[in-house]
This record gives C-alpha cells, structure tokens and sequence, in this order.
C-alpha cells in the first residue's frame, strides 16, 4: 500500500482526491457523506454575498450514446446564507478533524476580502480558495474571470487576502486567457501559496434543433457558461503542465478539468499536480467514484513501485518541451497485425481521406501515386501487396497494408482501429541521431 | 377480375397466426440509438456485400444514430422497396448481421434486422401522420405499362421502382391476397399477414394497380398480356409442396408443409384437431423447421424433424433449429421414410428406414408433414419461355429478362427458392432494365451507373 496522503502548500489530506468548489460541496451535509465515502478533501462552493439562480443551468454534450461528454453551467455562487455555511463548516470540520477542508471565495472590495476570509478561517477551513475564474454572471460583477484575465488586478486582490490569511491560499484560475503563466506568474507575485487550475471554459453548450432556443434555456433565452467534463481535460492538463514547468511557477498546483477516475488523476499528478479536484464526474455518478480513484491510484504506483503519490508528482515533465525541441529524425511506421485485422476498413478510408494515403487494400481503386511529393493529383498506379498471413476472417482482400515506405507515422490509422493491439506503430532504426528543428536553426540550416 | 387497393379489408380475423407473438419485437427509441451508436461505420462494409439488395448498412445505421430517420429509411428503400418485410424475414444470421466485423471480435454483432425495422417502421408512422412522402412518383407521362405476373416481393419490388418512374404498372395474382410468399409461409413468429398487407399496400399508394384472383392462362391469357403491354414481368415464385407419395399417403392427416403453413396463416376458419399429439416433419430446409416450430408453438406436444442426411448437410440453417429446439422440436438423422402406416384410416406411424444400419422402424404420429421443396409451375406460364432442368425460368444475368423479347422474370421462379430479400433484388434490377431500355433514367441510378 503506497502512502496517498498529501501536504499542499501546509493543508493535509489523507488521499490527493478533493471535491472540487460546486454543487456537489454545498452543503455540510453533501461534505460529510463524501468524507464518509473517502474523499481526502473539499472545496466548498464559493461563499460570497448572497446571489440569485436561474433555471435552468445545466447543459450536457452527448456524444455517441456516452452521456455528459461535456458538461456546462450557468449556476452562480452559493445561494444559502453565509451563516448558514460557516455553521456547517465548522461541524464538517469538528466531526473530520483529518480531512482537508478549503473554502472558495469570492467578493469586492478589500474589506469584503478581510471579512469573508477571517469568518472562513474562524469556522475552521484549513486553507482558501479565491475563485477568479467564473466565466459566467459574477464576470459582469467584476469577480471571477474578469479578475481571472486580468493579471494585475489578480495579483493585488491576492495581495490583499495575504494580509488578512493566517491559512494557505489557492488562487484558482480561469482557463480563458491566451496564456495561463500571466495568471499564474500574478498569483505566485501576489503570495498564493498554491494554484488551482482550470475553473471551466467559457462556452455555448448548444442549441435545440426543435425551439432554436439556446440551452440550458431560461425561458426562451441563454447565455455563455463554463464548459467542464471530460471534454476540458486535454486543456487542463496543457495548463497544469505548463505551469508546472516554469521556474516562475514556485508553488503547488491542485489539478482540476475532467477528472473521473484514477487514470485522469495519475495524469495530473505526472503533469505536476499534487492534488485533483473532481465535481463533474461526483455530478454524474455521486461520491462512490472516489472508491475506485483510491484503490486504483493505490494499485497503481504499487505496480510502477512507487511509495507515494509525491514520488508520482511531475515525473511526465521533464518530457514537456517545445515543438522545436523535437526529433525530426525520430521516425515510425504502422504496422497491420493481419492476424487480427477484422477487416473494417476504418484505417484505409482514415488515411486515404484524412491523412497521407499510405494504407491501401487488394480491392478497389488505389488513389495515391507515390513517389511524387504531390501526390494525389498524378495518375493512380496500384501498390503491390506483400505476402501476408492467413487472416482470421479469411478473406485477405480485407486486411489493409501499409506503404512503410510512404507511412509518415502519424498514428492516425492506430487510433482509429477498433482492436486493440491490431495496428501498431514501430520505431525504424536510424543512424542520423537526434537532430531538433532548434538544432537545424542553429546550425544554419534553415 | 376484381381490382383491390383497400386490402385490410380482405382480411379475415380469427386466423391462427394470430396466436403467435413476436420472435423479435421492435426496437424502442433509446434501444435504437445504443445499437446505432455501437456501429463502427466500417468503410466497405462486409454487411453491405451480404445483403442480396446491396443497402448501404453503415449509412442508414449512422443516420438513426443521428436522429434523421426519414433520410435512414430512405436509404434502405432506394435499395430494397421491400425493406419493411426483409427487416423481419431476412436471414440476417446468414447475410448482414453474419458479415459484421463484430464477429471476428466475438462482440455481439450489429442488430441490424431490428435497426432496419424500427427505422422503416418509424418512417413510415411518419409519412401516414404527416402526408409528407418518402418517394413521390415522377409527375411525367411515359406512356409505358407493364404487366406484372404474381404478387409477391419480386412484382411488388419491381413495380414500385417502374411507378415512381411514370410507367404503369398492373400486378395480376391468382389468390385473393397479395404478397406471396411473405402472406402464405413466412413464419407467423417473424412477420403476420397484416403487416405483410401494410407493405403490398404502400407499395400500391406509389400508382401500382393490383387485380387479384385472375389466373394467367385461364382469365387473361399470357399472349394478351405480351400484346398489350410494353413489358411482362414473371414474379410467379415456385410451384406447390413437392410430394413424396409413400404409400399410405392417401386420407387424412399428410400435408405438404407450404398448404399447412397457408391454412395457419390464412385460414380462419382452421384450427389443429385438440387431439392432435404427434407430428413428423420431413425434410432437412427451413421450410420443414418453420412447421415443426409453428406446431410446437401451437401448442403440440410432440413434433419432430426427420432427415434422410444430417444436420451438418441439411440446407436449413442452424439457428432455426436451434430456435425451434427452444420450443421442443427434435430432429432425428439419418432416416429415409417408406410408408404411412394407418389404422383403420387413422395415422398410426411413418415406418422409415435407417441410413447408416439399414433397420427398419416405425415412428409413432398423428400427422405427417412434407416439407420436401417445390414443384416448379413456370412452364405452365407459356411454352415460349425457356426453363432450365430444374424448371427454373432462365434469364440473362444482367437484365433478367427471359428468353422471350421483353418479357422478365425474378424471385423464387428463377432461382428456385431463396430469400424475399434476393427476390426484391431481381424485381429492382429488372425494373432497371426496363426502364434503361426504353431511355428513362431511374432516379436511384447515379450517373455512373450505381444504386
């Protein structure tokens, strides 16, 4: 059993897994059932003054038959009394005194800042959060985003909760911006003890083909919300790596953007993070999840042989480079396991239309002249097929084969085959040696 | 000569078949799209290459996926007007769903029978509430008319495709109802005779005119036809129950299993004797364990399947009998019938013989049920149309059209016996044929010559 506990920035937890500020942290009551399923950690949703909600405010991509791909909100910070939360912040505390508590802010003015921060840390929150990243209602307020894509504003507001915060700070922020090290960079100027990132991607989440109104609907009418899910996760761990990466960048980093298992969550903390937040996922299948993200995790750097999930943290980095950094004399090639080809021809029609026309079959026209580098608009000759095994349907007109010699190893037939281990792409020797776009540069060459 | 277009109405109530609920019933919405969506879309399909008709699987599978149900059924019609019945009739084990890569996974392949089902009959729930059509028949007078002979899935396949196009098309059938084969045999547990009424009926909204009970021959004669129109059509299927003749066979209690079948199906006015304990079905196709399934599900407690070879020659194809074990139909090997051996007039057994030890024994039943193929009845159509040796109408493979100058032929007449669905595929290609031939271009015919 690998150690999970955790210590970011001075706030403890037993496992790296926190409910992310949202619906599912809203209440005393949600807090402690999930502590009671195992979480490590809770973010409650955002306090601040009190607020009015719409109906309705979610919206959901589908996508082939999988629900909740995407997922967005129109919802605003919490709309119970602020009493009411420190009350039940201070009873989730007292009756799970070893699980991390860290309570999401948001207001104005500085004196708003003092006050709300000293209530939080009177009800017994073991660190704040400062939600500078709400794309949607609190933006047009001031707060949120609009703090969130505005570096200098963040970092004095940051400024001012570090006079008041006797416990450590994360400055969550919103991935709406061009470049994330400005907001970030701000933050750790401003004395944030920690970074949280991404807050959700503003979005239109779609519209209904019957009404043409714009959902989720208010009545007949919409408006921009937070897009979140599995859907924003390659954009969050883009973010939490590229934070992560920068010396500027000297505190921890929470990870938060479509995390619905322990896989995601390995991938963060390899990214950098040190811990995940998770409300999407909770939404969709309640606390019980955080059973298998434990174990798994647990499983997991048990096989790999690590002893914590600190030894986990980062290690994916160091393979985070620019694109001119490359190895342009890195070359692969995909290779068909006709043995296992069920002959459905989703690599051929991929490459031939979508990539370099280096798969063909023994039927049908061949599209691609090689041996040009415009090919395509010169005249079509066949590729002769090479002799291959004996498939397992029998009918070897419908196992595809590979040009190698004009595959550009782009993976596109690999990830569109619907069997595991049937395409697979396969490093050719070279002797050249590694030689970078920067390399080339370097020596004059381009 | 009487001409019918309101054909619910000739439908007696009360028939047996009515007593069978569905082997496979309709897909509702939710499961539709989870089938849909576990579709790979393959590129060259292998179902499409199964499927006699050719329909574009994939396509019509990705556009339930995506909610355009009318473009789905559209597809599936352009290829197969008989797209209904197929649905449910078809083979899919043996073709499409037999040919779907999921196999080569061990994967549960793509349902595509019931894909295909609840997207025709959805789209077609449509057009009734909507009046909006699928296919509007071409608004040009051709001047050409076609005599069709039988109303079965050829005919009908073929004068949709000649109707939509401007030519007239007049369906002449020698029974009361249409629909051949699909109204007479097809197992009551797959697809009933109303529903079978629905599809002859819709079939006729696109201008195709039907007369029923008018026999070529002895009404109209084959000549007159030939004179009169500007093409014939012979979609006559096969001729009535092959017999074996045994001995014994006179009296009650022997059928050949195509009259059994229709007097389930059609017959209200038939029922199984309640002492009706035992029956033997003879033969080895899917015709002899339709009966026996149809018996056993009827509710009678002994049926069996002889079979002069085994069950690895036999032309019936394995999940039939696998589903008519279900309902305790056994099949027994091996065994050559001699006689019928009566009491008194009444069946007592079939004495048979074994293959392999030579042994002689009785086989105690009721009733004996032939299930031994068709006898072909084309010849009878005109002595100018040339038949092979099994007294199949010969046509060219290309236009189907006989040996006689604009006159054609498809389905079961020409091929002796096979599925609705490669019955559908003749009637269209012989459509096609016809209306190359006299210069009208088909709108589901693209420019370089494919569907």
């Amino acid at each position: 059993m690998a150690d999970l506990s955790i210590n970011m920035c001075g706030i403890k937890s037993p496992n790296p897994f926190w409910l992310a500020s949202g619906p599912p942290s809203n209440c005393g009551e949600q807090v402690m059932r999930a502590f009671e399923m195992g979480w490590g950690g809770a973010v409650w949703k955002t306090l601040g003054k009190p607020i009015v909600n719409v109906d309705s405010r979610l919206g959901a991509v589908d996508y082939s038959g999988t629900k909740m791909m995407g997922f967005n909100n129109i919802e605003l910070i919490t709309d119970r009394p602020l009493d009411a939360n420190f009350k039940e912040i201070y009873e989730v505390k007292r009756r799970y005194p070893d699980r991390a508590v860290v309570v999401s802010l948001m207001a104005e003015s500085k004196e708003e800042w003092r006050e709300i921060v000293q209530r939080s840390e009177d009800a017994g929150a073991d660190g704040l959060e400062l939600n500078f990243g709400c794309p949607h209602g609190m933006c047009e307020r001031g707060m949120g985003s609009s703090v969130g894509q505005e570096p200098v504003v963040l970092e004095k507001i940051t400024s001012w909760v570090m006079e008041y915060a006797q416990t450590p700070v994360l400055v969550k922020l919103t991935p709406n911006v061009t470049d994330i090290l400005d907001p970030g960079v701000a933050a750790v100027r401003g004395g944030g003890n920690g970074i949280s990132l991404i807050n959700t991607v503003k979005s239109l989440i779609g519209v209904d083909l019957d009404t043409l109104f714009i959902k989720p609907t208010v009545g007949a009418e919409s408006t921009s919300g937070g897009y979140c899910g599995p859907a924003v996760k390659p954009i969050a761990l883009n973010m939490v790596a590229t934070l992560a990466r920068d010396p500027r960048i000297t505190v921890p980093i929470s990870g938060i953007g479509g995390i619905s298992n322990w896989q995601d969550s390995v991938e963060y903390f390899a990214l950098g993070a040190t811990s995940v937040q998770v409300c999407t996922a909770v939404m969709h299948y309640g606390y019980r999840i955080v059973e298998d993200m434990i174990d798994g995790l647990n499983n997991y750097l048990d096989e790999m042989g690590m002893k914590s999930v600190n030894d986990l943290i980062g290690k994916a980095i160091p393979g985070f480079v620019e694109w001119g950094e490359l190895d342009l004399n890195y070359d692969i090639v995909a290779k068909i396991d006709a043995s296992k080809c069920i002959g459905c021809g989703l690599c051929y029609i991929s490459c031939l239309d979508g990539a370099h026309q280096c798969v063909h079959t023994n039927k049908g026209q061949c599209y691609a002249y090689h041996g040009e580098p415009d090919h395509g608009f010169n005249p079509r000759i066949e590729v002769s097929a090479p002799i291959r095994h004996q498939p397992k349907n029998g009918d070897l007109a419908h196992v595809p084969f590979i040009d190698e010699k004009e595959c550009v190893g782009c993976n596109l037939c690999m990830l569109v085959c619907p069997v595991p281990d049937c395409i697979t792409m396969e490093e050719i020797s070279h002797s050249k040696g590694k030689e970078s776009w920067n390399d080339r540069v370097a020596r004059g060459l381009v | 000569m009487t001409e019918k277009q309101e054909l619910s109405t000739l439908l007696p109530s009360d028939r047996l078949e009515t007593q069978f609920s569905d082997a496979k019933p309709p897909y509702t919405d939710l499961e539709a799209v989870i089938e849909a969506n576990r579709c790979l879309n393959c590129y060259d399909a292998p179902c499409i290459s199964a499927c006699p008709t050719g329909i574009d699987i994939p396509i019509f599978i990705k556009k339930i996926a995506s909610g355009n149900i009318r473009g789905s059924a559209t597809t599936i019609f352009e290829a197969n007007m008989l797209g209904s019945s197929t649905a449910r009739v078809c083979p899919v084990e043996e073709l499409c769903v037999g040919a779907c890569v999921f196999n080569e996974l061990n994967h549960k392949p793509i349902q595509i029978g019931f894909l295909q089902r609840y997207v025709t009959e959805k789209a077609l729930e449509a057009e009734v509430r909507t009046g909006n059509r699928l296919f509007v028949p071409a608004d040009v007078e051709t001047g050409k008319k076609v005599a069709l002979i039988g109303a079965g899935p050829a005919s009908l396949a073929c004068a949709a495709y000649l109707a939509l196009e401007g030519v007239s098309p007049v369906i002449y059938e020698k029974d009361e109802l249409p629909g051949g084969l699909n109204t007479t045999a097809v197992a009551p547990y797959k697809f009933q005779t109303d529903d079978c009424m629905k599809e002859v009926e819709w079939i006729l909204q696109h201008g195709v005119r039907l007369h029923t009970g008018v026999k070529i021959g002895k009404d109209v004669e084959f000549r007159q036809l030939v004179q009169e129109y500007d093409a014939v059509f012979i979609g006559i299927g096969f001729g009535k129950d092959g017999r074996l003749k045994l001995p014994g066979s006179d009296g009650s209690g022997v059928w050949g299993a195509l009259e059994l079948i229709r007097e389930i199906k059609n017959n209200p006015n038939f029922s199984l004797p309640v002492n009706l304990n035992s029956v033997l079905v003879i033969g080895g196709g899917n015709t002899a364990i339709d009966v026996a399934r149809e018996l056993a599900m009827l509710g009678i407690p002994n049926v069996n399947i002889v079979y002069r070879r085994t069950r690895s020659e036999m032309p019936g194809y394995q999940h039939e009998l696998e589903g008519a074990s279900k309902y305790g139909v056994r099949m027994m090997e091996n065994v050559v019938p001699i006689s019928i051996v009566r009491d008194g007039g009444v069946i007592r057994s079939l004495k048979v013989k074994s293959n392999q030890s030579g042994e002689v024994f009785e086989l105690s039943c009721d009733w004996v049920v032939e299930a031994i193929g068709q006898e072909s009845h084309a010849i009878a159509v005109s002595p100018d149309i040339a038949v092979d040796e099994m007294g199949r109408v010969i046509v060219d493979s290309g236009t189907y059209m006989t040996t006689h100058p604009n006159v054609y032929a498809g389905g079961d007449c020409i091929n002796g016996g096979k599925e609705v669905v490669n019955a559908a595929a003749d009637g269209r290609e012989a459509a096609f044929a016809m209306l190359r031939s006299w210069g009208i271009k088909s709108r589901f015919i693209k420019d370089d010559g494919k569907i």
